[in-house]
């Protein structure tokens, strides 16, 4: 007898942490809802083998940043038109309001910096496993995350928060 | 959120926090909150591409009827499961992961006919139902029986022991009377048609007033 969730359960429960660090390492744009989407098929087709007891957001965290690195490379394989915004360009209209400032930021981040961010902070990896994705000791993700958000921390002072988000 | 951190790695984020002052880790996370709107739609596109690649086992929605919220599931073969508020819709898609497979999703498409013929049957407008059923979840005697009522007419009823002489063992009265308590399809396979011998009701999924309601509506129509 199982004791795991539907995977409709998987979806709700982890959906939004998922887009959040989908979008902080590709940016918020539509790029970002590929990575969602493609993490989300994958995990549904691999669900019934993962062992029960599993921690689901940590496995859903490994698929995205692997999914992220596919999409990075073929991001980078194919010409980038000079005039895109990234906060534009999304179909679903995210990136309107207050917060275009803290995305540009998260991706003006060195790439290290902003991953540790998003997977330890936005994704709620343990700072082993983050370095498990990043390579290096777990020391250095460590400060990767810290250096990242002692960045940020001046466009989270400076842009009120207040219902900025919906 | 409850994602697991190392108790070290909260202390040191912690004392981060504090040692810089102002906003942190839990701004961030406020701040990067998506909209339900762009969830909602990313949700849609997941089940259409889960479908597309078939590993949509089981496609589900909820449809507001006159007895109450039903859910409705779906695998590729048919509609599996039709459920009663008062059956717990949770503990229901808990059974299906387990007895059917884990990979279940709300995607209401695979159950817009079937939405569509039950607001019909609701309205009056519709005696029987013409849709792909997957009986996998019942078996033997139960799936003879149940494969056997659609057959007793609409706006009619039948007893237990009438039902029993039909599909062929006159005495598994009460078998029969297991086979419609446990229909996981109410409704659409018309379990609610068969009643005590003496007249009585007897039991229903759906409890007693769902079963009355169905007799009335098709008394009525």
């Amino acid at each position: 007898m199982t004791t795991k969730e539907p995977f409709e359960r998987v979806v709700s429960d982890h959906g939004a942490t998922v887009l959040r660090v989908c979008r902080a390492v590709l940016g918020a744009h539509p790029d970002a809802e590929d990575a969602w989407s493609e993490t989300f098929l994958a995990a549904l087709r691999a669900y019934p083998d993962l062992p029960e007891g599993a921690n689901v957001q940590a496995w859903l965290v490994t698929i995205a940043h692997r999914k992220a690195i596919d999409i990075t490379r073929a991001r980078a394989r194919r010409p980038v038109p000079v005039e895109e915004l990234p906060d534009s360009s999304s179909s679903l209209g995210i990136t309107s309001g207050a917060d275009h400032g803290l995305w540009e930021a998260l991706g003006a981040l060195p790439d290290k910096q902003r991953r540790a961010v998003a997977y330890h902070h936005l994704g709620g990896l343990p700072y082993r496993e983050v370095a498990l994705l990043l390579g290096g000791t777990t020391e250095a993700a460590r400060r990767a995350a810290a250096d990242g958000m002692r960045t940020l921390r001046a466009v989270l002072t400076d842009t009120p928060a207040k219902g900025a988000t919906r | 959120m409850s994602a697991p951190t190392d108790g070290l790695d909260l202390a040191l984020d912690l004392a981060l926090d504090l040692a810089l002052g102002g906003p942190g880790p839990s701004a961030l996370l406020a701040r990067t909150a998506p909209g339900d709107r762009a969830l909602a739609a990313l949700h849609r596109n997941l089940e259409a591409l889960a479908d597309e690649a078939g590993i949509l086992d089981v496609a589900y929605t909820t449809t507001g009827t006159p007895v109450g919220t039903l859910l409705l599931a779906a695998t590729p073969t048919g509609l599996v499961r039709v459920a009663y508020e008062r059956e717990g819709h949770d503990r229901v898609l808990a059974e299906l992961a387990e007895r059917i497979s884990l990979r279940v999703l709300r995607a209401p498409h695979r159950l817009e006919a079937a939405v569509r013929q039950l607001e019909e049957y609701f309205a009056g407008e519709r005696t029987g139902f013409d849709l792909p059923l997957d009986l996998t979840l019942s078996r033997g005697f139960r799936q003879r029986v149940q494969r056997h009522l659609p057959q007793i007419p609409y706006g009619r009823t039948s007893s237990y022991g009438e039902v029993a002489r039909s599909v062929g063992s006159p005495r598994a009265v009460r078998a029969v009377g297991t086979a419609c308590a446990t229909n996981p399809l109410p409704v659409v396979v018309p379990c609610h048609r068969v009643l005590r011998a003496d007249g009585g009701p007897g039991g229903y999924i759906g409890g007693l007033d769902a079963k009355t309601a169905l007799l009335e509506l098709e008394r009525a129509a």
